[in-house]
């Protein structure tokens, strides 16, 4: 069912996939942080435990939303099958593909995360490991598919993000330096490499001119106007 | 029915949210490791005790049904 | 060293056991097949002495493991023997049987001496037992440090080989000398290819054990006893011992710096006339139950009985059998605390309370030995020990405070010494043996 392209549906999977982006971010990080095991007299661990999994679970709602919206409106040649397997639509494949990949791998997060008590404690860690592969695939589908890149106040967005999360990264590596020196080296080093490559990346892809063409907007979609 | 609070001491890590949630049945010993007090868990207080094995990020504390 | 008791006389004539001691342990060293065999006659394989009858006999029998546990064997077979009945998803699954003759307990000398004295004895039991509940494989694990029992061992399952005396395969595996690596579920998990550590993981090994079937793991002395009333049947063998505490036992004498021995008793015996009979020269206080036992005062120990009953009075248990007693020309709270500091090294690591509370009480026992003026350790000592027992996966934690707590009392006395500085014999040589930590886990 296509729904005749309205504003309200694509304002509506603009603005949720943003605030999926802000929540799936402040999940990760309070994640980091639970692992982290800090504690005080007004925020005991079980805060940052009960906060990480209901923001998770909220995440979740507001990215259905947007997956909803986003198939509903008929603008671009998107289906609900796409949402999950990645490549199929001709819509910038490769950028939408990449949000795909991080609801297969959200998914699998929850699902295991809400059957934790019946399955290993070993299958559910390294499912939930994954969730370090479907956050930057989240912010790359953003920058790569979103209508919002170019807007100052979008790129905030992305940037405080990435700056809660890599912060959250930050105190975890450092808490307890330097036991298991090698797993903290390399994930420092990561830290830093890789937004630093999305940046180079975003600067001379999504941000620069003719990022649509590039990326794969089918035509009849680039040509209409809003 | 009542319930009963069991750990695994070996998967138990010492985290504490157990007895953060659940401090009438639960107390740290000085290492930061979980002492459960003995017997079945009082029908009032069922509930934070079952919040306490939730809050285990290890699943090393665990509601087990006593007859 | 290792001497066998002076009153040690071989059966009279072949096949007709005497009614008296010693019966483990009567031959020299590495005895042959032909020996054995002249000695006790061939292990009874079909007719009256197999399958359930055997379960029953030793039922009859009363025989207690002699591991430690003190758990009674028939029990044991009898719920192998159930496990293995219910059918799995697979089929029947064969049980196996595992002889545990790691001894981890340093001051225990008695299954490596049983090995060696009367290896086929103890791969008769692993037989026995095999038949009673069916089991279609056996593995004999020896502590991978004792290189001339494993040599015998070798060569004793070498001769069976030959003469294909064994109805089922027994393998022999040389396994980790860690002070926990004897547990049960720590021995299975090596066994499956882990590390020697013990498990929590529900079901334990009778129902799920070496390649998850049901596992049947006795200490060798048990096997060597289930081999004689196998033959002999389980009236002979109560002719010794008492009508609660039936049959005979193994023990490992410490008698200060001067030697180690083994000694075959009837249990029951009345332990100040065993020292006397043993020879012990030491006049110090005594150990019963190895680095897992109790301290009891001197004068405590005559007219004691190695029965149950008794030694529960003190809260001690004979465990593996071992017993040392301290000359009077040492420090006993050394021996303690270096007693104590190496078994808080031998923790797996695994149980928080146990990992970090061992090192933390023995920490406080040698503070005891410096002196300890304004009482702390004393005070931690007493949060501490209750706070601990109970709380591990095994029995590590338990018997090291059993260890700590009894020496407190016992040595009362001494540690106002301390106090004040006045004891003579700290740095004196060491009686109590604390092996190097014994390698890995793997």
């Amino acid at each position: 069912m296509i729904l005749a392209s309205t504003q309200t549906m694509w304002f509506l999977t603009r603005s949720s996939g943003l605030v999926a982006m802000i929540l799936l971010s402040a999940s990760v990080a309070l994640g980091v942080v639970t692992s982290v095991g800090w504690s005080n007299v007004r925020w005991p661990r079980f805060v940052t435990l009960g906060l990480h999994r209901n923001i998770s679970l909220v995440a979740v709602v507001i990215l259905a939303l947007h997956i909803a919206t986003t198939v509903l409106d008929g603008f671009a040649p998107i289906g609900w099958l796409d949402a999950v397997v990645p490549l199929r639509s001709p819509y910038r494949p490769i950028w939408l593909g990449l949000g795909a990949v991080a609801v297969d791998l959200l998914l699998a997060v929850t699902v295991t995360s809400l059957l934790r008590r019946h399955i290993s404690h070993a299958v559910w860690r390294t499912v939930h490991w994954t969730a370090w592969a479907a956050w930057p695939a989240a912010v790359l589908h953003g920058l790569g598919t979103g209508s919002d890149t170019m807007n100052g106040w979008a790129q905030l967005v992305y940037v405080a993000c990435t700056a809660v999360v890599l912060a959250a990264c930050w105190w975890r590596i450092a808490v307890g330096w330097p036991a298991r020196l090698k797993p903290r080296v390399a994930a420092l080093v990561a830290s830093v490499l890789i937004p630093l490559l999305v940046l180079f990346w975003a600067v001379s892809g999504p941000l620069h001119t003719g990022w649509a063409r590039r990326a794969g907007t089918p035509t009849q979609t680039e040509q209409q106007t809003r | 029915m009542t319930i009963r609070l069991v750990l695994d001491p070996i998967a138990c890590d010492g985290h504490g949210l157990c007895a953060e949630v659940f401090p009438e049945g639960i107390t740290l010993d000085d290492w930061g490791y979980p002492i459960l007090r003995e017997g079945d868990v009082p029908r009032q207080l069922e509930q934070h005790a079952r919040r306490a094995a939730s809050a285990c990020p290890v699943l090393a504390l665990r509601v087990r049904r006593v007859r | 060293m290792t001497t066998v008791s002076p009153r040690a006389r071989a059966a009279t004539g072949p096949h007709h056991p005497a009614a008296e001691l010693p019966r483990l342990i009567a031959s020299p060293p590495a005895p042959s097949l032909a020996a054995h065999l002249d000695r006790l006659g061939p292990l009874p394989r079909a007719g009256r002495r197999t399958g359930g009858t055997l379960i029953d006999a030793t039922e009859a029998a009363g025989l207690r493991g002699r591991g430690g546990a003190g758990f009674p064997t028939a029990t044991k077979l009898a719920a192998v023997v159930r496990a293995a009945g219910r059918r799995s998803l697979v089929g029947q699954r064969r049980p196996v049987v595992v002889a545990n003759g790691l001894e981890g307990e340093p001051a225990s000398i008695k299954d490596a001496t049983l090995l060696s004295h009367a290896p086929h004895l103890v791969l008769d039991g692993i037989v026995a037992a095999a038949l009673a509940v069916g089991a279609s494989d056996a593995v004999l694990c020896v502590d991978r440090e004792r290189a001339g029992v494993i040599a015998i061992v070798e060569r004793a399952l070498a001769e069976r080989e030959r003469s294909g005396t064994d109805p089922l395969p027994i393998g022999l595996a040389a396994a980790p000398s860690r002070y926990v690596s004897g547990e049960e579920s720590a021995l299975v998990h090596w066994l499956n290819g882990g590390e020697a550590r013990p498990t929590t993981v529900a079901p334990r090994p009778f129902e799920r054990g070496v390649a998850a079937r049901p596992t049947l793991v006795d200490n060798v002395e048990t096997l060597a006893h289930l081999a004689l009333i196998a033959r002999f049947g389980p009236a002979w063998w109560r002719t010794v011992g008492t009508a609660e505490a039936p049959g005979s036992l193994l023990l490992t004498i410490t008698d200060g710096h001067r030697s180690r021995s083994v000694f075959e008793v009837p249990q029951g015996l009345e332990l100040g006339g065993l020292l006397d009979r043993a020879g012990v020269t030491a006049t110090g206080d005594v150990l019963i139950g190895g680095y897992f036992g109790t301290w009891l005062r001197r004068d405590e120990v005559a007219g004691l009985r190695l029965m149950p009953g008794d030694l529960a009075r003190f809260g001690a248990s004979l465990g593996c059998g071992a017993i040392a007693v301290l000359p009077s020309n040492v420090c006993p709270l050394e021996e303690v605390a270096r007693v104590t500091s190496w078994l808080a090294g031998e923790t797996a690591g695994q149980c928080g309370a146990c990992a970090h509370g061992l090192p933390a009480i023995a920490g406080a026992v040698g503070a005891l030995v410096d002196g300890d003026g304004a009482g702390r350790a004393r005070a931690d000592l007493a949060r501490w020990i209750p706070m601990v027992g109970g709380r591990g996966a095994c029995k590590m934690p338990d018997g090291a405070l059993r260890f700590v707590s009894s020496a407190l009392r016992v040595f009362e006395e001494h540690r106002e010494l301390h106090r004040y500085g006045s004891c003579a014999w700290v740095g004196a040589h060491a009686v109590l043996p604390v092996p190097r930590h014994g390698g890995g886990w793997q």
